[in-house]
Protein backbone atom coordinates (compact mmCIF):
# COMPACT_ATOMS: atom_id res chain seq x y z
CA UNK A 1 0.00 0.00 0.00
CA UNK A 2 1.11 3.44 -1.16
CA UNK A 3 1.40 5.93 1.72
CA UNK A 4 -0.69 9.14 0.89
CA UNK A 5 1.58 12.21 1.56
CA UNK A 6 1.64 14.30 5.15
CA UNK A 7 1.04 17.35 4.55
CA UNK A 8 4.18 20.36 4.49
CA UNK A 9 5.67 17.72 2.56
CA UNK A 10 8.86 19.98 2.18
CA UNK A 11 9.28 20.47 6.30
CA UNK A 12 8.31 16.61 6.58
CA UNK A 13 10.62 15.36 4.31
CA UNK A 14 13.50 17.45 5.90
CA UNK A 15 12.70 16.14 8.99
CA UNK A 16 12.73 12.41 8.15
CA UNK A 17 16.29 13.04 6.92
CA UNK A 18 17.48 14.42 9.90
CA UNK A 19 15.86 11.90 12.11
CA UNK A 20 16.94 8.90 9.76
CA UNK A 21 20.88 9.68 10.93
CA UNK A 22 23.37 11.35 13.57
CA UNK A 23 22.39 14.76 13.62
CA UNK A 24 25.02 16.96 12.99
CA UNK A 25 25.20 19.75 15.99
CA UNK A 26 27.99 22.15 15.20
CA UNK A 27 25.46 24.71 14.72
CA UNK A 28 22.70 23.32 17.18
CA UNK A 29 21.07 26.55 18.46
CA UNK A 30 20.71 27.43 14.39
CA UNK A 31 19.15 24.12 14.07
CA UNK A 32 17.07 24.91 16.69
CA UNK A 33 16.15 28.39 15.11
CA UNK A 34 15.55 26.24 11.93
CA UNK A 35 12.89 24.41 13.92
CA UNK A 36 11.33 27.36 15.02
CA UNK A 37 10.91 29.38 11.65
CA UNK A 38 9.65 25.90 10.33
CA UNK A 39 7.27 26.42 13.03
CA UNK A 40 6.13 29.72 11.83
CA UNK A 41 5.83 28.59 8.19
CA UNK A 42 3.21 25.95 9.13
CA UNK A 43 1.33 28.71 11.45
CA UNK A 44 1.38 31.14 9.01
CA UNK A 45 0.19 28.96 6.14
CA UNK A 46 -2.77 28.47 9.25
CA UNK A 47 -3.23 32.15 9.43
CA UNK A 48 -3.04 32.86 5.89
CA UNK A 49 -5.67 30.24 5.63
CA UNK A 50 -7.96 32.02 7.15
CA UNK A 51 -7.80 35.81 5.26
CA UNK A 52 -5.06 36.99 7.68
CA UNK A 53 -1.83 38.35 7.72
CA UNK A 54 0.54 36.46 9.85
CA UNK A 55 1.78 38.71 12.45
CA UNK A 56 5.51 39.70 12.81
CA UNK A 57 4.93 40.48 16.84
CA UNK A 58 6.21 38.35 19.73
CA UNK A 59 4.16 36.85 22.45
CA UNK A 60 7.12 36.12 25.62
CA UNK A 61 9.97 36.63 22.80
CA UNK A 62 8.94 34.54 19.63
CA UNK A 63 6.98 34.97 16.73
CA UNK A 64 5.66 31.65 17.05
CA UNK A 65 3.61 31.90 20.39
CA UNK A 66 2.49 35.35 18.67
CA UNK A 67 1.53 33.79 15.46
CA UNK A 68 -0.12 30.49 17.81
CA UNK A 69 -2.01 33.21 19.74
CA UNK A 70 -3.35 34.73 16.27
CA UNK A 71 -4.10 31.31 14.85
CA UNK A 72 -5.97 30.36 17.51
CA UNK A 73 -8.53 33.52 18.37
CA UNK A 74 -11.93 32.77 17.64
CA UNK A 75 -11.10 29.08 16.96
CA UNK A 76 -10.22 27.73 20.51
CA UNK A 77 -10.20 24.40 19.00
CA UNK A 78 -6.24 25.38 17.73
CA UNK A 79 -5.16 25.74 21.11
CA UNK A 80 -4.94 21.80 21.06
CA UNK A 81 -1.46 22.45 19.80
CA UNK A 82 -0.75 25.65 22.25
CA UNK A 83 1.73 23.34 24.31
CA UNK A 84 3.23 22.18 21.13
CA UNK A 85 4.23 25.30 20.28
CA UNK A 86 5.25 25.90 23.82
CA UNK A 87 7.66 23.03 23.50
CA UNK A 88 9.42 23.56 20.55
CA UNK A 89 10.03 26.92 21.81
CA UNK A 90 11.51 25.18 25.17
CA UNK A 91 13.60 22.73 23.57
CA UNK A 92 14.82 25.51 21.62
CA UNK A 93 16.01 27.09 24.74
CA UNK A 94 17.54 23.96 26.17
CA UNK A 95 20.00 23.32 22.83
CA UNK A 96 20.90 27.04 23.36
CA UNK A 97 21.73 25.94 27.17
CA UNK A 98 23.55 23.05 26.49
CA UNK A 99 25.30 24.52 23.34
CA UNK A 100 28.67 22.95 24.87
CA UNK A 101 27.48 19.15 25.42
CA UNK A 102 26.91 17.65 21.63
CA UNK A 103 25.37 14.57 23.79
CA UNK A 104 22.28 16.86 24.87
CA UNK A 105 22.48 18.87 22.06
CA UNK A 106 21.45 15.92 19.44
CA UNK A 107 18.99 14.51 21.77
CA UNK A 108 16.84 17.62 22.24
CA UNK A 109 17.34 18.90 18.58
CA UNK A 110 15.92 15.32 18.09
CA UNK A 111 12.56 15.89 20.10
CA UNK A 112 12.51 19.24 18.73
CA UNK A 113 12.39 17.66 15.45
CA UNK A 114 9.34 15.51 16.46
CA UNK A 115 7.80 18.08 18.22
CA UNK A 116 8.10 20.43 14.70
CA UNK A 117 6.39 17.42 12.82
CA UNK A 118 3.82 16.50 14.96
CA UNK A 119 2.49 20.54 15.13
CA UNK A 120 2.69 19.91 11.19
CA UNK A 121 0.40 17.24 10.87
CA UNK A 122 -1.76 18.42 13.46
CA UNK A 123 -2.21 22.03 11.58
CA UNK A 124 -2.01 20.36 8.05
CA UNK A 125 -5.16 18.35 9.31
CA UNK A 126 -7.34 20.81 9.98
CA UNK A 127 -6.41 22.45 7.06
CA UNK A 128 -7.39 19.50 5.22
CA UNK A 129 -10.52 19.27 7.26
CA UNK A 130 -12.21 22.31 7.89
CA UNK A 131 -13.65 21.97 11.32
CA UNK A 132 -11.58 18.87 12.57
CA UNK A 133 -10.19 19.67 15.96
CA UNK A 134 -13.29 21.31 17.24
CA UNK A 135 -14.73 17.90 18.39
CA UNK A 136 -12.28 17.50 20.82
CA UNK A 137 -10.88 21.08 21.61
CA UNK A 138 -13.31 23.81 21.83
CA UNK A 139 -16.71 24.26 23.25
CA UNK A 140 -17.77 25.93 19.85
CA UNK A 141 -20.84 23.74 17.89
CA UNK A 142 -20.08 23.37 13.79
CA UNK A 143 -23.32 23.97 13.13
CA UNK A 144 -23.51 27.44 14.85
CA UNK A 145 -24.33 30.30 12.91
CA UNK A 146 -20.96 31.83 11.53
CA UNK A 147 -18.93 28.46 13.03
CA UNK A 148 -16.75 26.74 10.33
CA UNK B 1 -24.01 10.98 52.13
CA UNK B 2 -21.22 14.04 50.58
CA UNK B 3 -17.88 12.97 51.49
CA UNK B 4 -15.16 15.78 51.04
CA UNK B 5 -11.98 13.65 51.79
CA UNK B 6 -13.42 11.55 48.70
CA UNK B 7 -12.77 8.30 49.86
CA UNK B 8 -16.22 7.71 48.98
CA UNK B 9 -17.85 9.59 45.62
CA UNK B 10 -20.46 9.27 42.81
CA UNK B 11 -19.07 7.25 39.78
CA UNK B 12 -19.76 8.09 36.27
CA UNK B 13 -17.77 5.30 34.14
CA UNK B 14 -19.64 6.89 30.96
CA UNK B 15 -19.99 4.81 27.15
CA UNK B 16 -16.70 3.86 26.86
CA UNK B 17 -15.90 2.54 29.87
CA UNK B 18 -18.72 0.11 28.90
CA UNK B 19 -17.34 -0.72 25.81
CA UNK B 20 -13.49 -0.29 24.12
CA UNK B 21 -12.09 1.15 27.79
CA UNK B 22 -13.25 -1.74 29.96
CA UNK B 23 -10.22 -2.61 30.87
CA UNK B 24 -9.91 1.18 32.16
CA UNK B 25 -13.04 0.80 34.39
CA UNK B 26 -12.23 -2.95 35.58
CA UNK B 27 -8.56 -1.02 36.46
CA UNK B 28 -10.02 2.39 37.87
CA UNK B 29 -12.56 0.13 40.32
CA UNK B 30 -10.05 -2.50 41.42
CA UNK B 31 -7.45 0.10 42.42
CA UNK B 32 -10.05 1.66 44.34
CA UNK B 33 -11.31 -1.20 46.14
CA UNK B 34 -7.19 -2.18 46.76
CA UNK B 35 -6.78 1.50 48.32
CA UNK B 36 -10.13 0.94 50.56
CA UNK B 37 -11.96 3.74 48.65
CA UNK B 38 -15.75 3.18 47.18
CA UNK B 39 -17.17 4.51 44.16
CA UNK B 40 -20.92 4.75 43.82
CA UNK B 41 -22.17 4.37 40.33
CA UNK B 42 -24.28 7.11 39.24
CA UNK B 43 -28.19 5.37 38.93
CA UNK B 44 -29.88 5.46 35.62
CA UNK B 45 -26.92 7.72 34.24
CA UNK B 46 -26.90 8.75 30.74
CA UNK B 47 -24.18 9.97 27.73
CA UNK B 48 -22.37 13.04 28.43
CA UNK B 49 -22.52 13.55 24.62
CA UNK B 50 -18.98 12.87 23.47
CA UNK B 51 -17.82 14.74 21.08
CA UNK B 52 -20.71 14.80 18.72
CA UNK B 53 -23.75 16.71 20.28
CA UNK B 54 -21.92 19.42 20.64
CA UNK B 55 -21.88 20.15 17.17
CA UNK B 56 -25.41 19.92 16.81
CA UNK B 57 -26.54 21.43 19.63
CA UNK B 58 -24.51 22.99 22.22
CA UNK B 59 -27.21 23.52 25.18
CA UNK B 60 -28.60 19.91 24.88
CA UNK B 61 -25.28 18.25 25.24
CA UNK B 62 -24.77 21.06 28.37
CA UNK B 63 -27.95 19.56 29.61
CA UNK B 64 -26.95 16.23 29.17
CA UNK B 65 -23.92 15.98 31.34
CA UNK B 66 -26.44 18.65 34.01
CA UNK B 67 -29.25 15.85 34.21
CA UNK B 68 -25.36 13.39 35.37
CA UNK B 69 -24.56 16.28 37.86
CA UNK B 70 -28.48 16.44 39.31
CA UNK B 71 -28.36 12.71 39.96
CA UNK B 72 -25.26 12.82 41.81
CA UNK B 73 -26.92 15.99 44.14
CA UNK B 74 -29.91 13.37 44.43
CA UNK B 75 -27.78 10.62 45.74
CA UNK B 76 -26.26 12.78 47.69
CA UNK B 77 -23.05 13.85 46.78
CA UNK B 78 -20.99 17.04 46.16
CA UNK B 79 -18.45 14.72 43.96
CA UNK B 80 -18.42 13.35 40.72
CA UNK B 81 -15.67 11.20 39.79
CA UNK B 82 -15.11 10.80 35.49
CA UNK B 83 -11.78 8.90 34.73
CA UNK B 84 -12.86 9.25 30.73
CA UNK B 85 -11.36 12.52 29.56
CA UNK B 86 -14.36 13.37 27.50
CA UNK B 87 -16.75 12.90 30.24
CA UNK B 88 -14.60 14.65 32.82
CA UNK B 89 -14.37 17.51 30.02
CA UNK B 90 -18.15 17.75 29.77
CA UNK B 91 -19.01 17.29 33.02
CA UNK B 92 -16.93 20.42 33.88
CA UNK B 93 -18.12 22.75 30.97
CA UNK B 94 -21.31 21.73 32.04
CA UNK B 95 -20.67 22.97 35.50
CA UNK B 96 -19.46 26.34 34.06
CA UNK B 97 -21.69 27.30 31.67
CA UNK B 98 -24.47 26.23 34.28
CA UNK B 99 -22.82 28.87 36.63
CA UNK B 100 -22.15 31.71 33.71
CA UNK B 101 -24.51 31.36 30.69
CA UNK B 102 -27.76 32.12 31.42
CA UNK B 103 -28.63 30.82 27.71
CA UNK B 104 -27.21 27.33 28.96
CA UNK B 105 -29.27 27.57 32.29
CA UNK B 106 -32.73 28.55 30.66
CA UNK B 107 -32.46 25.69 28.56
CA UNK B 108 -31.38 23.14 31.29
CA UNK B 109 -34.48 24.59 33.57
CA UNK B 110 -36.58 23.86 30.66
CA UNK B 111 -35.30 20.68 29.41
CA UNK B 112 -35.63 19.11 32.91
CA UNK B 113 -39.17 20.18 33.73
CA UNK B 114 -40.08 18.49 30.27
CA UNK B 115 -38.15 15.62 30.96
CA UNK B 116 -39.70 15.61 34.09
CA UNK B 117 -36.57 15.22 36.88
CA UNK B 118 -34.66 17.51 39.34
CA UNK B 119 -33.05 20.38 37.57
CA UNK B 120 -29.36 20.68 38.47
CA UNK B 121 -27.96 23.48 41.01
CA UNK B 122 -25.22 24.86 40.01
CA UNK B 123 -22.18 24.63 42.44
CA UNK B 124 -23.36 22.02 44.13
CA UNK B 125 -21.31 18.67 42.37
CA UNK B 126 -17.86 19.00 42.01
CA UNK B 127 -16.48 16.84 38.94
CA UNK B 128 -13.26 15.68 39.17
CA UNK B 129 -10.35 13.22 37.14
CA UNK B 130 -9.38 9.73 38.06
CA UNK B 131 -5.92 11.50 38.84
CA UNK B 132 -7.69 13.92 41.68
CA UNK B 133 -9.72 11.31 43.25
CA UNK B 134 -6.29 9.29 43.54
CA UNK B 135 -4.29 12.28 45.35
CA UNK B 136 -6.81 13.45 47.28
CA UNK B 137 -8.44 10.54 48.92
CA UNK B 138 -5.28 8.57 49.14
CA UNK B 139 -2.27 10.89 48.40
CA UNK B 140 1.11 10.04 47.33
CA UNK B 141 2.64 9.28 50.41
CA UNK B 142 0.39 6.19 50.59
CA UNK B 143 0.24 5.39 47.33
CA UNK B 144 4.21 4.96 47.76
CA UNK B 145 3.77 3.03 51.04
CA UNK B 146 1.78 0.26 49.27
CA UNK B 147 3.68 -0.36 45.83
CA UNK B 148 6.62 -0.60 47.57
CA UNK B 149 8.96 0.72 44.81
CA UNK B 150 7.72 -2.23 42.47
CA UNK B 151 7.62 -0.14 39.13
CA UNK B 152 11.26 0.65 39.83
CA UNK B 153 13.32 0.29 36.71
CA UNK B 154 10.16 0.92 33.91
CA UNK B 155 10.58 4.11 31.95
CA UNK B 156 7.19 5.50 31.73
CA UNK B 157 5.91 8.32 29.27
CA UNK B 158 2.95 9.88 30.88
CA UNK B 159 0.48 10.87 27.75
CA UNK B 160 -2.63 13.28 29.24
CA UNK B 161 -4.13 14.18 25.65
CA UNK B 162 -5.99 16.93 24.49
CA UNK B 163 -9.02 17.21 26.46
CA UNK B 164 -7.77 16.96 29.87
CA UNK B 165 -6.37 20.63 30.48
CA UNK B 166 -8.61 22.28 27.47
CA UNK B 167 -9.86 24.72 27.53
CA UNK B 168 -8.10 26.29 30.58
CA UNK B 169 -11.27 28.50 31.80
CA UNK B 170 -13.74 25.25 32.66
CA UNK B 171 -10.44 23.87 35.04
CA UNK B 172 -10.54 26.85 37.79
CA UNK B 173 -9.24 24.04 40.60
CA UNK B 174 -5.96 23.81 37.91
CA UNK B 175 -3.10 26.21 37.92
CA UNK B 176 -3.32 27.22 41.38
CA UNK B 177 0.12 26.78 42.22
CA UNK B 178 2.16 23.45 44.05
CA UNK B 179 0.17 20.87 44.82
CA UNK B 180 -2.49 21.75 42.05
CA UNK B 181 -2.58 20.68 38.84
CA UNK B 182 -0.87 22.19 35.62
CA UNK B 183 -2.66 22.77 32.64
CA UNK B 184 0.46 23.77 30.81
CA UNK B 185 2.71 20.61 31.80
CA UNK B 186 0.06 17.91 33.67
CA UNK B 187 1.84 16.27 36.06
CA UNK B 188 -0.87 14.37 38.06
CA UNK B 189 -0.05 10.96 36.55
CA UNK B 190 3.68 11.46 36.09
CA UNK B 191 3.59 12.18 40.31
CA UNK B 192 1.12 8.80 40.81
CA UNK B 193 3.24 6.76 39.13
CA UNK B 194 7.00 8.02 40.38
CA UNK B 195 4.88 7.37 44.02
CA UNK B 196 4.80 3.83 42.63
CA UNK B 197 8.46 3.32 41.77
CA UNK B 198 8.78 4.37 37.71
CA UNK B 199 11.27 6.37 35.87
CA UNK B 200 9.10 9.12 34.46
CA UNK B 201 11.00 10.47 31.38
CA UNK B 202 10.63 14.18 29.52
CA UNK B 203 7.77 13.67 27.33
CA UNK B 204 7.05 16.76 24.85
CA UNK B 205 4.17 15.47 23.19
CA UNK B 206 2.39 14.74 26.89
CA UNK B 207 -0.81 16.71 25.87
CA UNK B 208 -0.47 17.08 21.95
CA UNK B 209 -3.25 16.01 19.76
CA UNK B 210 -3.84 11.68 18.97
CA UNK B 211 -5.80 12.56 16.17
CA UNK B 212 -8.94 11.10 17.90
CA UNK B 213 -11.01 13.71 15.66
CA UNK B 214 -9.75 12.91 12.78
CA UNK B 215 -9.94 8.85 12.97
CA UNK B 216 -12.61 8.62 10.60
CA UNK B 217 -12.55 11.15 8.22
CA UNK B 218 -8.67 11.11 7.65
CA UNK B 219 -7.44 8.34 9.42
CA UNK B 220 -4.24 8.76 7.80
CA UNK B 221 -3.45 12.14 9.25
CA UNK B 222 -4.32 10.54 12.71
CA UNK B 223 -1.97 7.37 11.95
CA UNK B 224 0.39 10.01 11.76
CA UNK B 225 0.21 11.52 14.70
CA UNK B 226 -0.12 8.56 16.83
CA UNK B 227 3.30 7.29 15.14
CA UNK B 228 5.05 10.38 15.94
CA UNK B 229 3.80 10.25 19.87
CA UNK B 230 4.71 6.74 19.94
CA UNK B 231 8.12 7.33 17.91
CA UNK B 232 8.62 10.34 20.64
CA UNK B 233 8.17 8.73 23.28
CA UNK B 234 10.74 5.76 22.50
CA UNK B 235 13.08 8.38 21.47
CA UNK B 236 12.52 10.10 25.06
CA UNK B 237 13.79 6.48 26.25
CA UNK B 238 10.47 5.30 27.23
CA UNK B 239 9.48 1.53 27.56
CA UNK B 240 5.25 2.37 27.73
CA UNK B 241 3.29 4.97 27.65
CA UNK B 242 0.89 5.53 30.73
CA UNK B 243 -2.74 6.59 29.93
CA UNK B 244 -5.91 8.05 31.25
CA UNK B 245 -8.15 8.48 28.36
CA UNK B 246 -9.84 5.39 26.94
CA UNK B 247 -10.75 7.26 23.31
CA UNK B 248 -6.11 7.88 23.40
CA UNK B 249 -5.75 4.91 24.90
CA UNK B 250 -7.59 2.90 21.98
CA UNK B 251 -6.21 5.81 19.49
CA UNK B 252 -2.77 4.59 20.63
CA UNK B 253 -3.33 0.94 19.90
CA UNK B 254 -5.26 0.70 16.84
CA UNK B 255 -3.12 3.33 14.63
CA UNK B 256 0.13 1.56 16.27
CA UNK B 257 -0.87 -0.98 14.60
CA UNK B 258 -2.46 0.84 11.64
CA UNK B 259 1.24 2.76 11.26
CA UNK B 260 2.83 -0.68 11.08
CA UNK B 261 0.81 -1.50 8.37
CA UNK B 262 0.18 1.78 6.05
CA UNK B 263 3.48 3.28 6.36
CA UNK B 264 5.90 0.42 7.42
CA UNK B 265 6.74 1.79 10.42
CA UNK B 266 6.71 -0.39 13.71
CA UNK B 267 6.93 0.80 17.06
CA UNK B 268 7.72 -1.45 20.33
CA UNK B 269 6.49 0.63 22.97
CA UNK B 270 3.99 -0.38 25.26
CA UNK B 271 0.37 1.52 26.09
CA UNK B 272 -1.05 0.80 29.82
CA UNK B 273 -4.11 3.15 31.73
CA UNK B 274 -2.13 4.26 34.33
CA UNK B 275 -4.57 2.57 36.67
CA UNK B 276 -2.75 -0.95 35.42
CA UNK B 277 0.03 0.30 36.20
CA UNK B 278 -0.41 1.49 39.58
CA UNK B 279 -2.68 -1.64 40.65
CA UNK B 280 0.40 -3.51 39.28
CA UNK B 281 2.06 -2.07 41.50
CA UNK B 282 0.01 -2.46 44.70
CA UNK B 283 0.40 -6.36 43.68
CA UNK B 284 -2.83 -6.87 41.92
CA UNK B 285 -2.92 -9.53 39.19
CA UNK B 286 -2.86 -8.39 35.47
CA UNK B 287 -6.14 -10.33 34.88
CA UNK B 288 -7.49 -8.08 37.96
CA UNK B 289 -6.75 -4.95 36.26
CA UNK B 290 -7.76 -5.72 32.73
CA UNK B 291 -4.47 -5.72 31.16
CA UNK B 292 -6.11 -9.14 28.54
CA UNK B 293 -8.81 -6.59 27.75
CA UNK B 294 -6.40 -4.06 26.06
CA UNK B 295 -5.96 -4.63 22.42
CA UNK B 296 -2.08 -4.83 22.41
CA UNK B 297 0.17 -7.15 24.50
CA UNK B 298 2.64 -6.48 26.94
CA UNK B 299 2.77 -9.35 28.56
CA UNK B 300 6.68 -9.58 28.04
CA UNK B 301 7.31 -6.29 29.30
CA UNK B 302 5.04 -6.88 32.72
CA UNK B 303 6.98 -10.06 32.97
CA UNK B 304 11.03 -8.88 32.44
CA UNK B 305 9.36 -6.35 35.76
CA UNK B 306 7.94 -8.80 37.57
CA UNK B 307 4.71 -7.28 37.62
CA UNK B 308 1.19 -8.80 37.10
Amino acid sequence: MTAPAAPFPDIQTRLDQMLAAPIAVADAVELAEQALRDGETVLEAWVTARGETPTDETVEGFRLLALHRQGAKGEPSFNACRETCRELVYLRNVVALYDDSAAEAEKHLRLQAMVLRHLALFVGGKMTESGLGDFCCSARPLHQPGAA
Amino acid sequence: MADKDRKRVAYYPGCTLEGTGHAYNRSTKAVGKELGLELVELKNWNCCGAMEVKNIDNQVQTYLSARNLAIAEEMGFDTVMAPCNGCYHNLKKAEYDLEHNPTAIAANQRISQKAGHATYHPGKVETIHALDWLIDAVGLDEMARRAQGRLKGMKVANYYGCMYTRPRHIFPEKDKGPGSESTLKPHFMDDILAAAGAENVEFPLKTACCGGAHALSDSDISTRLVLNILETAEACGAEVIATECPTCHTGLEMHKVRAEKTLGRKTNIKILYFTQLLGMAMGLSAKKVGVNENYLDSSDLLKSKGLG
